[in-house]
């Protein structure tokens, strides 16, 4: 195969990407199609000392208030949904260990309800919280990621993430996990070998709540006054999972959501995490630098698929690249702003994503050359809040739709339908295709 | 607003999307699971100036005889979650969950409810519950993991633990000073708490909201349950509506609260109550009766014999006389289900003796010991019954569970509600603050030295349990 991403335009751009590995840019003749838009929303921004700037707001980053205008804003522009970061534990510069730092944004919300207190407020936008797939138990975490897509009437999604930090285990006092070196956090291959086990039971998490998703068909719920049934009984099922750690007996007490299945977003660096996505995600976030980097990673991402031996045909797997993006209107106003803050941290900012700094106007160029290697869209994390928010939606996104490259309303009313994702049918539902796309994972 | 001299009635609503308290059945019944439906009751006692909205906890489906139960409403979401989204079109109203202490974990609890808090302005209450139920543990990793002593004396354990992850973030912990580029202070959030049940330890990620600690409830009934309400509880479930019986028990917990250094104030009792309103009495009783014949179709009341048998009864005929043969001892032949875990023998027998005495069939029988509505009559009627139980001291107050969803405290709040404010007894409007301890008279900054410790024993009751009437 030669896409990752099982769609028409996704197949041709992949196609260009495959057969021009040095990188080159596109020609001007590339297909209008839509690229997908999303923003990745952390504290005061992705740059950490973003909450020292003039117009953040940092008193207010664990308030309701912030949070509605932020995502008010996302959804003006538009946008297919917003991520929001989370972890168990206090934030800390190193990947590995907490750190006693405090001078750069500490403190956090739960990201779902947070994600579900924003739900009634919008009506278009994609609502995705992160969660740890390594602490909170599985039935928890099915119930209320089906909960937000209840209450957001389909627009749910979930990053599951692996609780990489050994402290954060602490936390909880049940298990331990591994303890990373300085050695193991200094490349991506080595950061994920160590967690390899963490990552197969996080793909377990996915797995065991997607069965918990399915295991109320839809129309389980029949009122039937003759025979005094509220329930069809033979349209809710056990889902009798048993992982490498745990097991959930199931079925779910939450009746099948709007989307069926809430898209799954996760973000990866390396060959283990993208055999992750490969089994369990609808979107894969990586981060890529340079034209010739995000078409590599692509290829590893393909291959991940393939030994997954997941039909992207049947169950696409959309890629998004993620950008930490400060932009301007004024050429060269953001790359000064960028040293600005540099300097009030102390140190250049150092990211796993790569780092743009300039006008909407050349963001959006960019966007358009990298989207024709067969990325289906990005995620551009703002360094600064509300500032560089703003600049996406009110900026960027009329230059993409200038360009015939980004919608100019909302076409559907789910994450899955932004997404270009079919509602799927419960796989234990009778009649249909007894195999579930995914069960060839 | 003169002040109020006569004691206050304090409200609360449940939707309660399970079991056999909602008329499904009914042409207005609404979905149980459509967020609509949860924001369409919140916003309707918020405007009756209720003090919160409680959501109960559902962790397994209810099976009988082996298969799931299909004659209740079922269906449920995450609570805390569907609060969270109330939180944003509601703007006074309290916003109450149950969270099981056995099937979760204390830093998890504390960081969800502080997050709750702050999301709502500080209008968070937590229903602290522990299960005992290896049923419900097959949908969790840690399963069915300890003996019943051991589940109370955790549930203590994670209160303490939780209100010790609450105060660790001081007052003024969070800086966000921009021009020192001070964000926290040193050591915000640090704990450390080694106990029996817990040994956990790090930063807690969220300073507490505008409450400082949510509100705690209970509900539990026994001498241990009382004794915890008195020490540590800030509002009591109960589900007593027998005035006689409600008194006893109001003036047996509020007594208590002494020992702990608390006053009668600082706990409220609350308990779970109906109203059927029409507009004259005669009205509302045949509506009542007809609620009662709606809530057990025919099917429900052998399954609700069948429950308290332990015995397959599907052959016998609702209309007609109940079983002359004896229950069998079999714990597992309904799962999920709080009500019948009494003598099942004791309990047949009592039932048999007064379908005899007053000549019931099962269906009658069923729909006597399924408890009558609990307020029934005109407007006037149900709220000279409700001030009058407040002020004789049977109760602070009534959480209200809604026969019809979502618009079953419609008349309720439009009818009832007007004469108690009329009377003084009910806020015409949140005068008292904006948060939940605001509305419940309730002091914000809790006292320490009053909480239980460690081991403690808490029996908190049934598990997953809804106070059916």
């Amino acid at each position: 195969m030669t896409g990752t991403t099982g769609d028409a335009s996704g197949a041709a751009h992949g196609t260009t990407g495959a057969t021009d590995p040095t990188g080159a840019p596109a020609t001007a003749s590339e297909p209008t199609a839509s690229l997908h838009l999303a923003v990745a929303l952390d504290g005061a921004g992705w740059h950490p000392a973003a909450w020292r700037e003039e117009g953040a707001r940092p008193g207010e980053l664990l308030d309701a208030d912030y949070w509605a205008d932020l995502v008010t804003e996302a959804e003006r522009g538009l946008l297919d949904f917003v991520t929001f970061e989370d972890v168990l534990g206090l934030q800390s510069a190193a990947f590995h260990l907490p750190d006693d730092r405090t001078d750069q944004v500490r403190g956090s919300i739960d990201a779902v309800l947070l994600a579900a207190y924003l739900a009634p407020l919008t009506q278009h936008i994609g609502l995705v919280p992160t969660t740890n797939v390594t602490h909170t138990e599985p039935f928890h975490l099915a119930i209320g990621i089906a909960t937000l897509d209840h209450a957001s009437r389909g627009r749910a999604g979930w990053r599951p993430q692996i609780a990489s930090r050994a402290a954060d285990a602490a936390l909880f006092g049940r298990r331990t996990t591994p303890q990373l070196t300085e050695h193991d956090v200094g490349d991506s291959a080595s950061i994920s070998a160590p967690l390899r086990a963490l990552f197969t039971e996080g793909a377990e998490v996915v797995r065991a709540a997607r069965l918990l998703w399915d295991s109320w068909e839809d129309g389980a719920e029949i009122r039937d006054a003759a025979t005094g049934r509220f329930l069809d009984r033979d349209k809710i099922h056990p889902i009798d999972f048993r992982g490498t750690n745990f097991s959930v007996k199931g079925p779910s007490i939450t009746p099948r959501t709007p989307q069926g299945q809430p898209p799954v977003v996760s973000l990866a660096h390396a060959a283990v995490p993208y055999e992750f996505a490969a089994l369990s995600s609808d979107v894969v976030a990586i981060t890529p630098h340079g034209r010739a980097g995000t078409v590599a990673i692509l290829a590893e991402v393909a291959e991940a698929v393939e030994r997954t031996g997941r039909d992207v045909s049947e169950r696409p797997l959309r890629t998004f690249a993620d950008l930490i993006v400060l932009l301007d209107d004024e050429p060269g106003a953001a790359a000064r702003r960028k040293a600005r803050l540099d300097e009030l941290a102390g140190a250049e900012l150092v990211s796993d994503a790569e780092v743009f700094t300039g006008t909407p106007a050349e963001l959006a160029d960019l966007l358009v050359d990298r989207h024709s290697t067969g990325l289906d869209g990005f995620r551009l994390r703002p360094a600064g809040l509300p500032h560089d928010l703003t600049a996406i939606t009110r900026g960027l996104v009329p230059e993409l739709q200038r360009r015939g490259v980004f919608r100019t309303e909302y076409a559907s009313t789910t994450l899955r339908g932004h997404l270009g994702l079919a509602r799927p049918a419960s796989r234990y539902a009778k009649g249909g295709d007894a195999r579930h796309p995914e069960d060839s994972a | 607003m003169p002040a109020p001299v006569k004691k206050q009635v304090h409200l609360a609503a449940q939707l309660p999307g399970i079991h056999n308290v909602t008329v499904w059945s009914d042409p207005r019944s609404e979905s149980q699971i459509a967020i609509d439906s949860f924001i369409r009751l919140a916003q309707t006692v918020e405007r009756g100036k209720f003090d919160f909205f409680f959501l109960a906890e559902g962790l397994r489906l209810r099976e009988h005889k082996g298969q799931i139960y299909d004659l209740d409403i079922a269906g449920r979401p995450e609570n805390l979650t569907v609060l969270s989204a109330l939180a944003a079109v509601t703007t006074h109203l309290g916003l109450a969950a149950t969270v099981n202490a056995t099937f979760n974990e204390p830093y998890e609890v504390a960081r969800r409810f502080a997050t709750l808090d702050r999301l709502s302005a500080g209008r968070a209450a937590w229903n602290v519950v522990t299960s005992h139920d290896a049923f419900t543990g097959e949908n969790f990793r840690r399963g069915d993991f300890l003996p019943e002593a051991d589940r109370y004396t955790r549930a203590a354990e994670f209160l303490t633990t939780a209100r010790e992850l609450w105060d660790s973030w001081s007052a003024g912990a969070l800086r966000a000073d921009a021009a020192s580029g001070e964000f926290i202070a040193a050591d915000a959030g640090r704990f450390a708490h080694r106990g029996r049940h817990f040994d956990i330890s790090g930063r807690f990620t969220t300073p507490p909201g505008p409450q400082g600690h949510p509100v705690i409830i209970q509900s539990g009934e026994s001498d241990a349950g009382r004794e915890f309400a008195a020490s540590d509880a800030e509002v009591v479930f109960s589900k007593h509506n027998r005035i006689d019986v409600a008194r006893e028990f109001y003036r047996d917990v509020k007594r208590r609260l002494a020992t702990y250094g608390r006053s009668p104030d600082d706990l409220l009792i609350l308990p779970t109550a109906n109203a059927v309103v029409a507009d004259t009495d005669e009205e509302a009783a045949a509506y009542a009766e007809e609620i009662s014949r709606e809530l057990v179709s025919p099917q429900t009341a052998i399954a609700h014999l069948e429950a308290v048998w332990g015995r397959d009864l599907s052959a016998y005929d609702p209309d007609g006389p109940l079983p002359g043969i004896e229950p069998e001892d079999d714990a597992h032949f309904l799962k999920g289900h709080s009500v019948f875990r009494k003598d099942r023998a004791e309990t047949a027998r009592q039932w048999r003796e007064l379908a005899e005495e007053r000549n019931l069939s099962i269906r009658e029988l069923v729909i006597e010991v399924g408890g009558r509505q609990t307020f029934v009559g005109s407007p006037q009627t149900v709220a000279d019954a409700i001030d009058g139980y407040v002020q004789s001291d049977g109760a602070d107050g009534f959480v209200l569970v809604p026969h019809l969803t979502p618009g079953g405290l419609d008349d309720f709040v439009d009818r009832v509600v007007p004469i108690l404010q009329e009377r003084g007894v009910h806020r015409d409007d949140y005068y008292t603050g904006t948060t939940l301890r605001d509305h419940l008279g309730l002091a914000t900054a809790p006292r320490p030295a009053a909480w239980g410790g460690p081991g403690r024993p808490l029996r908190t009751g049934h598990d997953e349990k809804e106070n059916t009437v």
